[in-house]
């Protein structure tokens, strides 16, 4: 299996948009079609998360939501029938982003093995920072799933060594604080995108608080792609089951937006 | 390994943005704790403040009462603000007023912890912010009050279970929005390193004190030494000067809840399994796909579903043995030592005391057993009148 994260990026004319969705929310079935249409729109990759209890790492929108969807009976195992089920009709780049826990529980092994057989292309873990990646790292490797960086406003000194050994690609995260919506990015993503690209050619995506297609437009004109999550959670929270078109349509506007930087 | 590691247990699960402040903290420990003006800084706050050391006390009536070992009581609810967590936050606090801070904030299950940041910022002029479950607000609204009078603002975290657990993970987030100013100010030998090394260091000198007095009064060791655990602050600094002496039995009593073989217990060490929480490598109560399961106590401090990643380490390596302690078990030790000895011990550290009482009888008079008290139990009052089916009016 190849991995397919490269192809999001491949096309140096029109930067790449990236899509989350939770998985299971509001159900399996509609979290498979809302990423057939999502892919449909234009989303370059989709990140599935795979809900835990406790996401120390985002804002009120997406912990709802991993709440709604654990309520609703979604697992990892579920989440891994999700990706079964896309992948019958759609090869789209796909990285899971979960927490360390619901993965070392599973088994690290056990768990790429399963990644690889359904051609999940990598991985997002926000509490696995650089100093402890390798333990997830090596088993992720020899399944031919990426463990995707991630590089903060606070990164400084980090940036540099993290961006040697990243591979797939870099999530830049923009913001201070947790995921959600933001009305103004103040941090200075050129100086840090500009430090990365001094050390590697992986891609770099920029996420964390983006929502609207001027803001995606200009922090994809800062690098390879724009990453949005709350927005899309916050349609499928107001709209349920039947956000598809809604998806359809927003999706369809930031990949527009992102595209023609 | 990376650093911080207690056996396989520990490390730094965090997320991308605190990982430089949690270095500069680390750097700034390191630096500081080898510092002679900064010792002398916290020796005079902790002795002239917190009014230590605190007294070992040899509860003589309850010794007769239960037969066999000599009880000492560690007395840690006689610090300042009522619990041992004041030796920590002093530490911490001072330690983030010399990085330049200007703003604590923390996470607080029974209050205790809360208080006790609240008091030190009060004291060294910095603002204060406290996350606590909403739950436990209600368990122990003295204690917000009290917080408030302090001067600190009290979030009541509506997440998850509005317990402890919710609470750290609001501090989490909101550290990771605001750490240029701020300093968390973890109040257990948990989270990433470096806290469970420095809040371990902090109070640590429980047993340090408890060995000197207890080699003075009895002029040998103490066949055992126990203490509460949650996430294992106190039990931490009661065990960690007793760690090399072989022949001291070191005993955590953890919250049993409604009974380790029911939902309903916070028992880590009994139920728990290995995981990734909080930033640490340890044991906790999760289920068959690694969600942290929603635990419950009587207590509202122990009420925690993880455990503080040297005490799995102690645990694994056979040096420390750790018991469940039930609700029940818990509220007739509270209500012994007060009629008994005249202490209203917190709850939490009533689990200790009911543990005492089981085991007391198996040593012989010439031998000691030391127990922290590590809280007093004035907060808890209402609850366990509560608990006892009394209505209690103001």
């Amino acid at each position: 299996m190849i991995n397919k994260i490269a192809k999001a990026f491949e096309n140096p004319n029109k930067k790449a948009f990236i899509a989350f969705i939770t998985a299971g929310d509001p159900d399996a079935d509609s979290t498979v079609k809302f990423i057939l249409e999502m892919a449909k729109a234009g989303a370059d990759l989709i990140e599935v998360g795979i809900p835990f209890s406790d996401p120390t790492a985002e804002g009120v929108v997406i912990q709802e939501a991993n709440i709604r969807s654990l309520a609703n009976g979604m697992t990892t195992d579920g989440a891994f029938d999700i990706v079964r089920r896309v992948r019958e009709t759609c090869d789209i780049p796909i990285c899971f982003m979960t927490y360390a826990n619901p993965v070392y529980h599973y088994g690290y092994d056990r768990f790429f093995t399963k990644c690889e057989e359904l051609g999940v292309d990598g991985i997002i873990v926000p509490d696995m920072p650089y100093e402890e990646k390798a333990e997830m790292e090596g088993p992720a490797n020899a399944h031919n799933v990426s463990v995707i960086s991630m590089i903060a406003p606070t990164s400084e000194s980090r940036i540099q060594m993290i961006a040697k050994e990243a591979n797939g690609f870099i999530y830049v995260v923009s913001s201070m604080g947790v995921t959600g919506v933001r009305s103004e990015i103040k941090t200075d993503i050129d100086s840090i995108v500009k430090s990365i690209k001094e050390v590697t050619d992986v891609p770099c995506a920029i996420g964390f608080g983006i929502s609207k297609p001027e803001q995606a437009a200009d922090m994809a004109s800062k690098a390879d792609g724009a990453i949005v999550g709350s927005a899309i959670v916050r349609i499928v929270a107001e709209h349920g089951k039947d956000s598809a078109p809604y998806l359809y349509d927003y999706v369809k506007s930031m990949k527009d937006a992102v595209a023609n930087v | 390994m990376s650093k911080g590691r207690f056996g396989e247990f520990g490390g730094q699960y965090i997320s991308e943005t605190l990982m430089n402040e949690l270095i500069k903290l680390e750097e700034a420990y390191e630096h500081y704790k080898n510092d002679p003006e900064f010792n002398a800084e916290l020796t005079k706050l902790l002795n002239e403040y917190a009014g230590r050391p605190s007294l070992l006390y040899y509860a003589e009536k309850m010794t007769k009462d239960l037969g066999g070992a000599k009880i000492y009581l560690k007395r840690e609810d006689l610090n300042h603000t009522g619990s041992h967590k004041i030796n920590n936050v002093l530490g911490q606090a001072l330690l983030a007023k010399k990085m330049g801070k200007t703003r604590l904030i923390a996470e607080t299950g029974a209050g205790q912890h809360g208080v006790a940041t609240a008091t030190a910022a009060a004291l060294l002029g910095m603002e204060c912010e406290i996350f606590m479950g909403k739950e436990d607000t209600v368990r122990q609204a003295l204690n917000v009050y009290r917080m408030e009078l302090l001067g600190a603002k009290v979030n009541a975290v509506t997440t998850g279970t509005m317990t402890l657990k919710d609470a750290v993970n609001d501090a989490m987030r909101e550290w990771s929005n605001r750490c240029d100013d701020t300093h968390y100010c973890l109040g257990s030998v948990m989270g990433p390193h470096p806290f469970p090394t420095i809040v371990r260091d902090f109070q640590s000198v429980i047993s340090k004190e408890a060995r000197e007095q207890i080699l003075a009064i009895e002029g040998k060791l103490p066949a055992a030494v126990l203490a509460c655990v949650g996430g294992g602050s106190n039990a931490i600094g009661t065990f960690y000067n007793f760690i090399n002496d072989e022949g001291v039995e070191l005993i955590g009593c953890e919250a049993g809840g409604k009974g380790v073989d029911t939902p309903e217990t916070a028992a880590t060490m009994a139920t728990g399994t290995l995981g990734i929480f909080h930033g640490m490598k340890s044991y906790f109560c999760q289920d068959e796909y690694g969600q942290i399961a929603p635990v419950y106590s009587i207590s509202a401090g122990l009420d925690y579903p993880g455990v503080g990643p040297e005490h799995a380490y102690l645990r694994d390596s056979g040096r420390a043995k750790y018991v469940p302690i039930t609700d029940d078990e818990a509220v007739e030790a509270f209500e012994y030592l007060s009629k008994v000895e005249g202490i209203i011990p917190a709850i939490e550290s009533s689990h200790a005391i009911a543990q005492v009482m089981k085991i007391a009888k198996n040593y012989s008079p010439d031998q000691s057993i030391i127990c922290c008290v590590s809280g007093r139990g004035d907060k808890d009052v209402a609850a366990i009148a509560r608990y006892r089916g009394v209505d209690l009016h103001d």
